[in-house]
């Protein structure tokens, strides 16, 4: 079955290899054919590789998706469609439709030399620049969506920031989808933080038509020696999207990398993380929350891998699973032999408020250095109904004891954001979440309006 | 007749822990609650204030000539039920501050009254924290989270004093807490007294009756109130034990 699907995209990619090149550059253009390669050797993941055990693509591959390749304009204009009404501005908006990026109305005012915007535009002047890190890390994935990612991709979200540049303001690119028929988007992102800069990036999903989405995202995340990133992902799409995401990280000497991803509402999604702890003295700090009910799916696959001596990772995943709900968390820690004194730490906690929801865990540590901190611990369980029932003897109704507990759960994942308007608008949003109040777009203006 | 409970049988997993229970209480009236480990006394508590792990096989219960045993948990407390835990429950992630205004809003809203505006309410804390002596920092952190023994049990008055109950039940406040603790502790307890209200005061020593002196002392032994007397039982009891009960029911 995987095999015919693969067929089909491979004489797909054979038909239209020059409207893909035409309507793109050659950044993306030198890498296409090698990626068809590996993606026709690899194939798609089938749920007997180990790392897809509880995810099974057939019926998300069996649809018939459409696909941009002639790169027609974005029907509508996304400022339109999420206009802000307090004009209290805290970050620097951007854009993207399906897997195009949208030019922006007004320049964005960011210090001189960094570049922010299409990954296609930016490549046309920038390519020198650019050619060293892209697909440099993705290239050497065994995932082969990755590589169907880099064979199609005509466009991406570019963020370069040059050494010891400090944006004091966040970034936010929400990415919009939405088309007149079920979509095959293949977004791809390229964050470069040189030495010693610092940026936050906040990117939000949002799917605004009901028809099926199937999106298939790589992102590359270089953070030289010294620099920090803050990366926050919320997804606030629908039951009939698909979100396969694939995130590298290469992480240097005395850097930061935040991740935090966070899931209110989906159909079925794969976040796999995984970053490269190159240099000593660095720190990664992984977490994310997935909210699920009905019949929706998070997969969080997260491997962290400690080559030098001397670095801190984090994890802190929580899931809170309703329904007939699916979790899944994976977190695998590598400690190479020469990662002395590694401090990795990671936790999974789960709380399952129906019998039919399902939730699996699995961590997996990999030690070849002798002198390291390494924990790991994971619990799922129920609503804790000792507390439940002093709640409610002060007074407080059911439901809301209920909701109080839930928000307990989550508080710690929200609080590892440091972006405080975002800590604050994520709370309301998961409190509204929560109620069951979360309108479709209610998370558009994330940090937006206070 | 504040609260009224007659011939009351409660069972867990099958298990009749409360074997006919009869006991009024008056408004103004304390009365003390005593019995050896394990006769009951925490699940007459759990019972009144509706815990749901407990099952009632028989008997009723009048609070206010309402039918106490139709009443949700969180309706026994807005109609003015109050119980301090034994073992008060840690709540992480949920401050102490957040939890207080929520219950106090949801009392509010059950009187068809507006919610408390955040001043009023922090106002409102501040005064009857002070009741208790309880430390700021106890207030600001998640309810009960790493507080000690004692400090629990504070809580747990504290938050009777921002509830102002109609009868409040305090199972073993006493215990854990130390010497100076158990007279503020007891202290805010009388503070908060009134003609209106009741206490039903859990506890297996004297010296908590010492401050907080009660109209009645009851003996419960094996889910039977068995004795009831004036505050001289609870001095008798500390001399002889319960032992000489034991012999007079055998
Ligand atoms: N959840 C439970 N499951 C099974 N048995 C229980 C449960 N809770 C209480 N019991 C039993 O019910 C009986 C009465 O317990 P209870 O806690 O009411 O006693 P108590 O009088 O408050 O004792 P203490 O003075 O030690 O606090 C005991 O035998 C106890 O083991
Ligand atoms: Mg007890």
């Amino acid at each position: 079955m995987m095999r015919e699907f693969v067929k089909t995209y491979t004489s797909l990619y054979k038909e239209h290899e020059d409207t893909l090149n035409r309507s793109s550059v050659p950044l993306l253009n030198q890498q296409r054919s090698n990626a068809m390669e590996r993606f026709d050797q690899m194939g798609f993941p089938d749920n007997k590789r180990e790392d897809y055990r509880h995810l099974d693509l057939t019926a998300v591959l069996e649809v018939d998706y459409g696909m941009n390749l002639k790169r027609f304009n974005i029907p509508s204009n996304p400022h339109d469609v999420f206009r802000c009404d307090v004009p209290n501005l805290t970050t620097k908006l951007m854009f993207s439709v399906n897997d195009q990026f949208y030019p922006n109305e007004k320049p964005l005012n960011l210090p001189q030399g960094v570049l922010c915007g299409s990954l296609a535009e930016l490549s046309k002047t920038h390519e020198a620049l650019l050619a060293p890190y892209f697909n440099q890390l993705a290239e050497q994935s065994l995932d082969g969506l990755v590589h169907f990612n880099t064979a199609f991709a005509q466009d991406g979200f570019l963020l370069y920031v040059p050494e010891n540049v400090i944006l004091d303001k966040p970034l936010q690119l929400i990415q919009i989808l939405q088309g007149p028929e079920e979509m095959l988007v293949q977004r791809r992102l390229l964050v470069i933080m040189e030495k010693g800069s610092q940026a936050q990036l906040l990117l939000c999903d949002h799917t605004l038509s009901p028809n099926r989405f199937l999106v298939n995202q790589v992102s590359e995340l270089f953070v030289a020696d010294n620099a920090r990133l803050e990366y926050y992902e919320l997804e606030m799409s629908h039951a009939a999207t698909t979100r396969l995401s694939h995130t590298f990280a290469s992480v240097g000497a005395s850097a930061n990398l935040s991740q935090n991803g966070m899931t209110l509402s989906n159909g079925l999604t794969r976040n796999n993380i995984e970053v490269h702890l190159n240099g000593s003295n660095s720190e990664a700090n992984l977490s994310g929350l997935a909210l699920v009910e009905n019949e929706q799916f998070v997969d969080n696959h997260i491997w962290v891998d400690h080559a030098v001596p001397h670095c801190v990772s984090n994890q802190l995943y929580k899931y809170v699973l309703d329904d007939q709900s699916k979790g899944v968390f994976s977190g695998r820690i590598l400690v190479q032999q020469d990662a002395q004194k590694t401090a990795a730490y990671q936790s999974n906690r789960n709380l399952c408020m129906s019998k039919e929801s399902k939730m699996f865990t699995k961590p997996q540590l990999e030690i070849y250095a002798d002198d390291v901190r390494c924990s790991h611990g994971s619990a799922t369980g129920q609503m804790d109904e000792t507390a439940m029932f002093y709640i409610r003897s002060r007074g407080i109704p059911e439901k809301e004891a209920r909701l109080l507990m839930k928000f307990a759960f989550a508080a710690d994942v929200i609080d590892n954001i440091h972006l405080d308007p975002l800590k604050d608008r994520m709370r309301m949003l998961v409190e509204k979440r929560f109620r069951g109040e979360l309108a479709r777009c209610a998370g558009c203006t994330a940090a937006q309006c206070s | 007749m504040l609260l009224e409970i007659k011939d009351l049988h409660a069972s867990i997993d099958g298990k009749e822990i409360l074997k006919g229970i009869n006991l009024s209480i008056k408004e103004g009236e304390i009365h003390a609650i005593m019995g050896p480990n394990g006769s009951g006394k925490s699940t007459l508590s759990a019972v009144l204030t509706g815990n749901p792990a407990f099952e009632v096989t028989h008997g009723s219960v009048s609070f206010k000539g309402k039918d106490l045993l139709e009443l949700s948990p969180e309706d026994r407390s807005r109609e003015g039920m109050f119980l301090s835990f034994q073992y008060p429950v840690e709540i992480p992630g949920v401050s102490m501050v957040n939890f207080m205004r929520t219950a106090i809003n949801e009392h509010r809203k059950y009187r068809e009254e507006s919610p408390m505006s955040a001043a009023d309410f922090l106002k409102f804390m501040r005064e009857k924290r002070a009741i208790v002596e309880l430390d700021s920092k106890l207030a600001n952190r998640s309810v009960n989270e790493g507080f000690s023994g004692g400090e629990k049990k504070r809580n747990e008055i504290f938050q009777m004093a921002m509830l102002q109950p109609k009868l409040a039940i305090l199972d073993e406040t006493d215990s854990g807490l130390d010497i100076d603790a158990l007279r503020i502790v007891a202290q805010g307890v009388n503070k908060l007294r009134s003609a209106e209200n009741a206490t039903m005061v859990i506890t297996h020593y004297q010296r908590l009756l010492d401050y907080i002196n009660p109209d009645f002392v009851h003996i419960l032994y094996d889910g039977k109130i068995v004795k009831t007397a004036g505050p001289e039982l609870a001095l008798e009891l500390e001399k002889k034990g319960y032992d000489w009960i034991k012999d007079a029911l055998i």
